[in-house]
């Protein structure tokens, strides 16, 4: 299977080990990603101001796409597939602002949009299109039954005409589905579908940030090892405002991507799949390479270790 | 123009619960907010409040308020919608277009009170500021060498960037022209 792939800038910029991981397990899975050629924006920032730049800026990347002779593009981040699922599917529905983009690419790159490809997030992609069935075929490694909770992020349910009702938005479940072919234990918490608030980041950090806070605590409360999401905004938030001094908690949840705990199940090793020892270590995996951890993080989490192996008899009791 | 337009940035404060006169009004508000994107369903709201009780920013920040920002739009306060920092404040989760009962598709309806906001000369500082990174880069930031080099740790595929196609859609957009209010 062959698709276009949309890199997105947060992606670009700052979480490598997302577009590490979610490579390797696309090799496994035996789909072909193909580069978009250029790097470029989705088009979402211009939406809150002009709605056909919008429009034209996202047709761009679509026209790009289709170029490519593929079916599909694919998208790591919630924002970019949403905004290209959206795009694609009005323009293909509404003649009329059709025509109108048409003109302005032509009149700009001289290319017209055609309506010839689907969008998807990759985690959709591999649900829908290659299946449980299969994915479980390829998983290896049976992970330590940790305890992982999922944040889905706004842009992969909601709204969910544009991803054709494929989630429900009220009661998600296909990254828990997925997760709990490797082993581990996808929860459910309190306030599961919290905005993580990066859209706002740049118009009011502060509430931003207690957005943040609120969530992790749930997360803690739901006594999760881990904070499992596939959008690299949502995991900028967790992971890089949760050392922020405004957060302020005794406690930490490291944040991982729902594709390393497939690739860790996969086979892959930690460091192929940039993940941290020592989250890596809580899921039964040894050995991967030297990633410069410190002993100090290492000891954090063989105590957390322990909690986990409490946890499982809980499980086993109640199962 | 210009000018006029920035006498008019002292924000206004949507939680001002003074007196509203009628000269203050403006009718053919809600008529300019149909006709932008997003705008359709507008006048369906009912003022139920499922929006702001469903609202993840609003749990935060209680001054934030997006049945109080439909209805000032409804009733034609112009100002006080587009002048102030609300709008801007919507996370885009679409908890409330998710619930209407009435499909007033919200999260929408903000994405176009944005927009005419922009038109008129009122433009949030940040969102300015990605049209230029836009413009520059082709997309939100800039890929050094530093990026690539980290991308070739991990094992990824080096970044070009080539704001070429995307600076061109921006210009045959006019977008400057759009956000500066010079049009």
């Amino acid at each position: 299977m062959k698709a276009a792939y949309f890199l997105g800038c947060n992606v670009a910029l700052r979480t490598y080990e997302y577009d590490a991981a979610v490579r390797r397990i696309a090799e496994k899975l035996g789909i072909e990603l193909v580069d978009c050629k250029d790097f470029v924006c989705c088009g979402y920032p211009a939406a809150p101001q002009d709605h056909t730049t919008f429009l034209a800026l996202a047709a761009q990347n679509l026209v790009a796409a289709e170029e490519m002779g593929v079916d599909y593009v694919i998208s790591v981040c919630n924002s970019c597939s949403a905004t290209l699922s959206k795009v694609n599917k009005l323009l293909k529905e509404d003649e009329k602002e059709r025509e109108l983009i048409n003109k302005i690419l032509k009149n700009s790159i001289g290319k017209e949009f055609q309506g010839k490809l689907e969008v998807r997030h990759f985690l959709r992609f591999i649900y829908e299109e290659v299946g449980l069935g299969k994915i479980k075929s390829v998983i290896t490694n049976k992970l330590n039954p940790v305890r992982v909770a999922p944040h889905y992020g706004c842009h992969y349910l909601k709204p969910p005409e544009i991803f054709d009702f494929f989630e429900d938005p009220i009661v998600p479940h296909t990254a828990e589905d997925l997760m709990a072919l490797t082993g581990v234990v996808p929860i459910k918490y309190e306030n599961m579908k919290q905005c993580c608030g990066g859209a706002i980041l740049a118009v009011n950090e502060e509430t931003s940030i207690k957005m943040v806070k609120e969530k992790l605590i749930h997360v803690h409360e739901a006594q999760a090892d881990v904070l499992a999401v596939h959008c690299p905004f949502c995991n900028v938030m967790y992971s890089e405002y949760q050392k922020d001094p405004r957060i302020d908690l005794d406690f930490k949840i490291p944040v991982v991507f729902t594709p390393q705990i497939l690739g860790l199940a996969m086979g892959y090793n930690a460091k192929a799949l940039g993940i941290k020892k020592k989250v890596a270590k809580g899921f039964g995996i040894v050995a991967h390479g030297n990633l410069g951890i410190k002993k100090k993080v290492a000891k954090l989490f063989l105590e957390k270790e322990e909690a986990s192996e409490t946890k499982k008899e809980e499980i086993v009791v109640h199962g | 123009m210009a000018q006029e337009k920035n006498d008019k940035k002292t924000e206004q404060n949507p939680d001002d619960m003074s007196i509203i006169t009628e000269d203050e009004l403006d009718s053919q508000f809600k008529y300019e907010i149909l006709k932008e994107p997003g705008g359709e369903n507008f006048l369906r709201c009912m003022q139920c409040g499922t929006c702001t009780a469903s609202c993840p920013v609003k749990a935060i920040d209680p001054d934030y308020n997006c049945r109080r920002i439909i209805r000032r739009a409804l009733i034609g306060d112009k100002e006080h919608v587009l002048n102030s920092k609300f709008i801007w404040m919507c996370s885009t989760c679409y908890s409330c277009y998710e619930r209407c009962p009435q499909d007033v598709k919200i999260t929408e309806l903000m994405f176009a009170l944005k927009n005419i906001a922009v038109k008129h000369g009122f433009i949030h500082p940040s969102i300015k500021a990605q049209v230029t990174l836009l413009e520059k880069f082709g997309a939100l930031s800039e890929i050094s060498e530093f990026e690539n080099r980290m991308r070739e740790k991990y094992g990824l595929p080096k970044i070009k960037q080539s704001p070429d196609r995307v600076k061109k859609v921006l210009e045959k957009e006019n977008i400057k022209e759009i956000i500066e209010g010079d049009s």
